[in-house]
């Protein structure tokens, strides 16, 4: 119980610091304050919490799938393949809707994604830190591909952009796709137990009356859609998807119905975080948000990696 | 014979150097030739420290899927680099004598990477798996650290600190060509007086012991001699992290022995092959000049998931 207080409370402090820091202040008089609030501040501190929420949540489905619990959708060459579907549709076709965009990147993500699945059945199983391994292989393989590509079209600067999660160019109107991932998560919480099933391998689910393909299938397709929603509007965020998941089951254990929510709101929580941090640190410039988080997530997983696995409960 | 065929390996290293220099030879002929002599010796000392060094670090390490930069070797000099502009300033870090800079940096670079790889690999090859993730990851930090130290430097030290931060063999710095020709010099001749020993370390730490092997202080001495290879070509160029790959295991497949005197000079051949042809062909043929590097990671990728797939775990 003190545990969700404590979670809600801080959740509400940064929602608080985030709206208030910026480079005008609120309270001078200068600008109309409820009006930078909605046109600038809210989109910014909506878009950092439903990118975090999206990502850890997409990391539960991540490591059930594939019985992992070190892979996640960043580190899977899921961002890469959605940077690829970007760019090949704005060479092709640069006057695009952003929607159309996204559904060509969400495609290309959902692609990538199938790629590592197909990869991942050749991965012995023997050993669980080899898959992670594999995945941050076949993710640079792809972002190889899609640097090729840039230079010789002159959009480096493209990618740099979708590669490195920033929100300092949300505003009203510029963000508005990332509440598809409220409306997923929302999905997720329906078929959270079959999720859970999901996680006991293939042989089990059948068993206990899964269709398993089926299940996987949604789970990626929720997987892919929020990863290119988000590379489409911020850009990509490593390691969220890694640690909130695991942090979380090393507290509560591995009820994903009962944990969803805590997930969620801690992933959001992180990346409003780092976020708010990289806004700070250099007072009045930003430093983007995935460059705070990646050196906090790496951190983290290298304790993963080493810590005892802790006992399992929940 | 197999040694015989490092006579054809050096043959075909001349004639690349001497289509490299000669090709398309029009006026001013002196001109041409000292800007090509100098863009080919970086490309020699490159090529063949990072060959030498992988195939040292392999060797010790008890794995043919590792090279320095897959565990963050590279990351680290990078990171190194940054802290130096970041704490010296950018007219201090410039106005040091680059040549006495160059040896500080590699110091460094050896003590911290003796210090990080000593006690990962003092684990040994038991838990292989674990040791690649850590670097890995630890690379990851490392970068993300750096870029996060250069979000803060004012624009033009950030300039300074991008030249190395980046794998290019577009610009070259003419001063560090000759400190480099003489680390990289001195460490061959090491490497290949080290040769006999290195035989015996390849047994495993168990046997090389028994054989009267001082191994654990061996091992942090070959792994000074890689920081110290390493630190070249990553000041030369960037950070390449597959090339080393490529040249060991070539180096491995047309050379099928043991004996490191036959190895070390093959695959410093190699590495030098693959960039010397692999950017005659980009830049004279294609006429593209910075791709090369990505052409080295997409296909060095490919082999090291191949390589991970292909080993069975016992």
């Amino acid at each position: 119980m003190t545990l969700r207080l404590g979670i809600l409370a801080g959740l509400l402090a940064l929602v608080m610091a985030s709206l208030s820091i910026g480079a005008a202040s609120l309270w001078s008089g200068d600008f109309d304050a409820a009006w930078l609030i909605a046109v600038s501040r809210f989109p910014r501190t909506a878009a950092a919490l439903l990118t975090g929420a999206g990502l850890a949540l997409a990391g539960v489905i991540m490591q059930q799938s594939v019985q992992n619990r070190l892979v996640e959708p960043g580190l899977t060459g899921t961002p890469e393949a959605a940077t690829l579907g970007l760019l090949a549709i704005t060479l092709i076709a640069p006057g695009t809707a952003v929607i159309g965009k996204m559904s060509v990147a969400a495609a290309s993500a959902l692609a990538g994604t199938f790629g590592f699945l197909a990869l991942s059945r050749f991965v012995p199983r023997q050993d669980p830190m080899l898959l992670p391994l594999v995945g941050i292989i076949y993710g640079g393989i792809l972002g190889a591909v899609g640097l090729w590509f840039a230079w010789t079209t002159d959009l480096l600067q493209f990618v740099g952009i979708a590669m490195l999660g920033d929100f300092s160019g949300v505003m009203q109107g510029r963000y508005e796709l990332l509440w598809i991932i409220a409306a997923l998560s929302a999905l997720l919480f329906l078929i959270a137990d079959r999720i859970t099933i999901l996680g006991l391998g293939e042989d089990y689910a059948r068993s206990l009356g899964l269709n398993y393909y089926q299940t996987q299938m949604l789970g990626l397709v929720i997987v892919a859609v929020t990863v290119a929603v988000v590379v489409v509007t911020v850009g990509a965020m490593p390691f969220v998807g890694l640690i909130v998941p695991n942090l979380i089951s090393r507290w509560r254990g591995d009820n994903i119905r009962a944990n969803l929510w805590i997930v969620a709101l801690s992933g959001g929580a992180l990346v409003l975080a780092s976020d708010v941090v990289g806004r700070v640190v250099r007072y009045p410039y930003e430093i983007p948000a995935a460059t705070i988080f990646a050196v906090f997530g790496a951190a983290v997983f290298l304790w993963l990696l080493y810590a005892p696995a802790r006992r399992q409960h929940g | 014979m197999v040694k015989t065929r490092l006579i054809p390996l050096a043959l075909l290293l001349a004639a690349l150097c001497a289509l490299f220099l000669l090709w398309n030879l029009r006026a001013p002929v002196s001109f041409i030739l000292s800007l090509r002599f100098e863009k080919l010796a970086a490309l020699l000392l490159v090529g063949a420290a990072t060959g030498v060094a992988t195939l040292l670090f392999q060797t010790v390490a008890q794995t043919r899927l590792l090279t320095p930069g897959i565990v963050g070797f590279d990351a680290l000099f990078v990171f190194l680099q940054t802290t130096l502009v970041f704490t010296l300033g950018g007219i201090g870090y410039v106005t040091l004598p680059p040549f006495a800079a160059f040896l500080a940096e590699a110091a460094i670079l050896i003590v911290a990477a003796v210090a990080l790889f000593g006690i990962v690999l003092r684990k040994g090859a038991s838990d292989l798996v674990r040791v690649v993730l850590t670097g890995v990851i630890f690379g990851i930090l490392l970068r993300g650290l750096a870029s996060f130290m250069q979000r803060i430097l004012d624009p033009s030290e950030f300039a300074i600190v991008q030249q190395a931060s980046f794998a290019s063999f577009a610009s070259v710095e003419a001063d560090q060509l000759g400190v480099a020709a003489l680390i990289l010099g001195a460490c061959v001749v090491l490497a290949m007086a080290l040769a006999s020993r290195l035989d015996v370390a390849a047994l495993g730490r168990d046997t090389a012991r028994s054989l009267g092997l001082h191994y654990d202080r061996f091992v942090l001495a070959v792994l000074a001699l890689v920081a110290a290879l390493v630190a070249v070509s990553t000041a030369l160029v960037g950070p390449i992290t597959f090339l080393g790959l490529l040249a060991a295991s070539l180096a491995h497949a047309l050379l099928p022995t043991h004996r490191h005197a036959l190895l070390i000079p093959a695959s410093g051949l190699i590495g030098a092959i693959i960039l010397v042809a692999g950017q005659f062909i980009f830049e004279r043929v294609l006429a593209m000049s910075s791709t090369l590097a990505v052409l080295i990671e997409f296909l060095g990728g490919l082999l090291f998931l191949m390589l991970i797939l292909r080993r069975r775990t016992t």
